[in-house]
C-alpha cells in the first residue's frame, strides 16, 4: 500500500446524509474481479443519465471541482454493503481523504486498507467545510486541517495513523505473530467444519 | 464486575492483546461467495501466499446466480466470470465449495446454520454486511470487506479493535404473533435507535420478546443488526439453539460435550453491564412498512406517512433526507400506507426466505390469487429450503396463486442477477434495504414481513394483516 501524503486540494461537498454504499457504487459493477478502474462508476445513478450523460446537477460533474481529492459528506457516509469496490471506486476516482461527521464501521475500516485517510469531525465542522471554497490542506502527521482561516485538529487512532503513514501491509505484520497464532490453535475448542 | 456474552466470545478468540491498539481475533468459521473474494485470492497469488485454514472455511454463489432454469447457461458474461473464479479459487487453494448445482447451495447466512456450520460462541466473518445473521446462535459474525478477506485466508485472523456493548432488551408479548412478525420487532427497533444508533457496537438481543422467538425469527433479528448501524448482533443460545443445531451434516461429531460448554458459558452474566443500552415493548407493536429509502424510514401500516418535519424532529439534515426520499419514492406525507399501491413483490433474501418464513406467507395466499396488476416471486433461501417446502407442497400453494417460484439466492434483494425493478415499480420486498435503486435503478422499495408481502401480493396494496384471521 502507498504511504499517506499530506494532501492540499479544493473541497468537494456532497451534502447528503447516510450515503450508503449502494450509492457509491452500484451493484451491476460489483461483477469485476479486479480491484481497478471502479473510478467511472463512483455514484453512477447520481452521476449519469438513464442515457449515460453526465447530470448537470450532480456535484462531481461541477468542473469547478476537477482534481478535487478531498470528499466532505453528512452523517453516517458509507453505510449498508461491507462492498470495499465502494473504497476502490472512490480512491480510483482520486479521492484520498474523506471527512463527515461519522462513518459506517466497515467502510471506515475498509479505508484504511486502501490508503485512504477517513475524518469524523463535529457536524459544525463539517457545515463548515461543505461551505469552504478554497483550498484546504490535510496534514495526518500532525492530525490537522489546514484551511485559509484556522488550523482544525482531528482525532486518529495511533495504530491507524501508522498504518496509512507508512503504507504497512497488514497480513505481513500479522505474520510476525506466526507463533502466537499456532498457539492459539492448538487449544482451540472448535472443531473443524470438514 | 461480570462480563456480557460478547466479551466472552471476544476474550476467548484473543490471541494478540496490546494496549490501545487492536487485538488480534481468531476466526473460527470463514464464508466465502463469489462477489467480495475474487481481489482477495488474487492478493494471496501475488504475495504467494496460501489458505492457511481450508478446513475453516467454506464457499458458496448466491449474490449473482439466476434464480430461474439452472440447466441453461448463465447469459451475463460478468457474472458467469465471476462464479467461474470461485470455483478456479476454491479448486487452487483447498476450499469447500457448494457450487451452483449442489443441494446445499444458496444464501451464504442461510446455509451455515442449516448446515450446523455456524456453532455458538465461534467468531464468524464473510466479505458481506448481513454475516450478522449467525449472531442468532450466539456467535460473533462480522461482515468484512475484500482485504480483510483476504487477511483472514491468509492468516485466519482479524485486527479488530473492541466495540462496545449495546443491550436491545425486547419486553413483552405479541398478541397475534402471525400477524406481528420478527421482520416488524427490528423495523421498529431500527425506527427507533436510528440506522447508525448501533455504530461501533455489537448488540445483545435480550428479554421475553427475542427468547420467545424461533430460531429463524432470531436470525431475521440479528440479520438487520446492521441496518442499525451495528458491528454484529447476537442472542445468547438455549435449548432452541441447541436444538436447530443438532444433527445437521456438518454439526460436530463431539456435540453434545460443547453444548454442555456452551450452557455454562455463553451467557450475560448478571451484574454485566452494558455501554448503551435500549428497550422495546412490543404488546402493541404494529406491522412495519417502510416508506423511505433507509429501513429508519419506516412507520406502522394503520399510520400516514410522517411529513419531513415530524420525521427529522428537528434535525435540518435528516428533513432534507426525508424531503428527498419521499421525492424518490414518489409518495406524499400524510398518505396512508394501506393506500400505497404496489407492482412487485418479493419474498426473498437472507432476512426472510428461511422456511418458517414461506410456511407463514403461504397461508396468506393459499387458494387466492395475485393481483391481476402485480408481479409476485418467491426466491427460497437455500436449495435445501426449496427443497423442504416442495415438500410440504408450499411451491403449490405459491404457483397456484400466480406466484413464481424459484431457485435460490440473493436474487432481488439486490438484483445482481436478472431479478431487478423497472424503473419507476414499487415493490413490496421482504429484504433488508430500501436504499435508492438497490433493487434496480429507480425502482422503490418497501420493506416488509413475509406475511405482509404475501397480502400485498394478493390485494394489489398493502393490507394490515392484523385484520386476517392468521393462525
Amino acid at each position: 500500500m502507498k504511504p499517506f501524503q499530506n494532501v492540499k486540494s479544493i473541497v468537494t461537498p456532497l451534502d447528503k446524509v447516510n450515503v450508503d454504499t449502494d450509492q457509491i457504487i452500484p451493484k451491476q459493477f460489483l461483477k469485476l474481479v479486479q480491484k481497478s478502474g471502479f473510478g467511472k462508476f463512483l455514484f453512477y445513478n447520481w452521476r449519469y443519465d438513464e442515457n449515460e450523460n453526465l447530470k448537470s446537477d450532480f456535484v462531481l460533474n461541477d468542473s469547478k471541482y476537477d482534481g478535487s481529492k478531498i470528499l466532505v459528506a453528512g452523517d453516517n457516509f458509507g453505510c449498508g454493503s461491507s462492498r470495499e469496490h465502494a473504497v476502490w471506486a472512490l480512491d480510483d476516482y482520486g479521492f484520498s481523504v474523506i471527512i463527515s461527521s461519522s462513518f459506517a464501521d466497515i467502510f471506515f475500516s475498509n479505508c484504511f486498507k486502501n490508503g485512504i485517510l477517513p475524518i469524523s469531525l463535529e457536524s459544525k465542522m463539517v457545515e463548515k467545510l461543505l461551505r469552504n471554497t478554497n483550498s484546504i490542506e490535510v496534514d495526518l502527521k500532525n492530525q490537522l486541517i489546514k484551511t485559509s482561516s484556522e488550523n482544525i485538529s482531528f482525532e486518529i487512532n495511533s495504530h491507524k495513523k501508522k498504518i496509512l503513514l507508512e503504507g504497512l501491509d497488514d497480513i505481513a505484520q500479522t505474520f510476525q505473530f506466526e507463533d502466537k497464532i499456532s498457539e492459539f490453535e492448538e487449544k482451540s475448542t472448535i472443531p473443524s467444519v470438514l | 464486575m461480570g462480563n456480557t456474552l460478547f466479551e466472552k466470545i471476544w476474550e476467548s478468540h484473543i490471541v494478540v492483546e496490546k494496549q490501545n491498539e487492536p487485538a488480534l481475533i481468531y476466526i473460527d468459521r470463514h464464508l466465502v461467495h463469489e462477489v467480495t473474494s475474487p481481489q482477495a485470492f488474487d492478493g494471496l497469488r501475488m504475495n504467494n501466499r496460501q489458505v492457511r485454514r481450508p478446513d475453516l472455511t467454506i464457499a458458496t454463489m448466491d449474490h449473482n446466480v439466476p434464480t430461474s432454469n439452472r440447466s441453461l447457461p448463465i447469459l451475463d458474461q460478468t457474472s458467469a466470470v465471476q462464479i467461474k473464479t470461485l470455483e478456479n479459487n476454491c479448486k487452487d487453494f483447498g476450499i469447500k465449495l457448494f457450487d451452483i448445482n449442489s443441494p446445499n447451495q444458496g444464501i451464504v447466512h442461510v446455509i451455515g446454520p442449516q448446515l450446523g456450520i455456524t456453532l455458538p460462541g465461534s467468531t464468524i466473518v464473510c466479505g458481506d454486511s448481513h454475516t450478522s445473521t449467525h449472531g442468532a446462535f450466539g456467535a460473533l459474525a462480522l461482515g468484512i470487506g475484500t482485504s480483510e478477506v483476504e487477511h483472514v485466508l491468509a492468516s485466519q485472523t482479524l485486527w479488530l479493535e473492541k466495540p462496545k456493548t449495546f443491550e436491545v432488551r425486547v419486553e413483552g408479548k405479541r398478541n397475534n404473533p402471525h400477524a406481528v412478525t420478527a421482520k416488524d420487532i427490528i423495523l421498529s427497533i431500527i425506527k427507533n435507535i436510528g440506522t447508525a444508533g448501533g455504530t461501533g457496537t455489537v448488540i445483545e438481543y435480550r428479554g421475553e420478546g427475542i427468547t420467545d422467538l424461533s430460531m429463524d425469527q432470531r436470525m431475521t433479528i440479528c440479520n438487520m443488526s446492521i441496518e442499525g448501524g451495528a458491528r454484529a448482533g447476537l442472542i445468547a443460545p438455549d435449548e432452541k439453539t441447541f436444538d436447530y443445531l443438532r444433527g445437521r451434516e456438518y454439526t460436530p461429531k463431539n456435540y453434545e460435550t460443547l453444548v454442555d460448554s456452551w450452557k455454562e458459558n455463553l451467557k450475560t452474566d448478571s451484574d454485566a453491564t452494558f455501554d448503551k443500552k435500549f428497550i422495546l415493548n412490543i404488546n402493541d407493536i404494529a406491522p412495519q412498512v417502510s416508506w423511505g429509502t433507509n429501513p429508519g424510514m419506516t412507520c406502522d401500516v394503520d399510520e400516514p406517512i410522517p411529513s419531513p418535519d415530524k420525521f427529522s424532529n428537528g434535525d435540518v439534515n435528516q428533513k432534507k433526507g426525508a424531503e428527498k426520499a419521499l421525492e424518490y419514492m414518489d409518495l406524499k406525507s400524510g398518505t396512508m400506507i394501506e393506500d400505497i399501491k404496489i407492482d412487485r413483490v418479493f419474498i426473498g433474501s437472507c432476512t426472510n426466505a428461511r422456511l418458517e418464513d414461506l410456511i407463514e406467507s403461504s397461508k396468506i395466499v393459499q387458494g387466492e390469487k395475485v393481483a391481476s396488476n402485480v408481479n409476485a416471486m418467491v426466491v427460497p433461501g437455500s436449495q435445501m429450503v426449496k427443497k423442504q417446502a416442495e415438500e410440504m407442497g408450499l411451491d403449490k400453494i405459491f404457483i397456484d396463486a400466480n406466484f413464481e417460484w424459484r431457485e435460490a439466492g440473493c436474487s432481488m434483494c439486490l438484483g445482481m442477477n436478472p431479478d431487478i425493478l423497472s424503473p419507476g415499480e414499487r415493490c413490496a420486498s421482504t429484504s433488508n434495504r430500501n436504499f435508492e435503486g438497490r433493487q434496480g435503478n429507480g425502482g422503490r422499495t418497501h420493506l416488509v414481513s413475509p406475511v405482509m408481502a404475501a397480502a400485498a401480493a394478493i390485494n394489489g396494496h398493502f393490507v394490515d394483516v392484523r385484520k386476517l384471521d392468521l393462525k
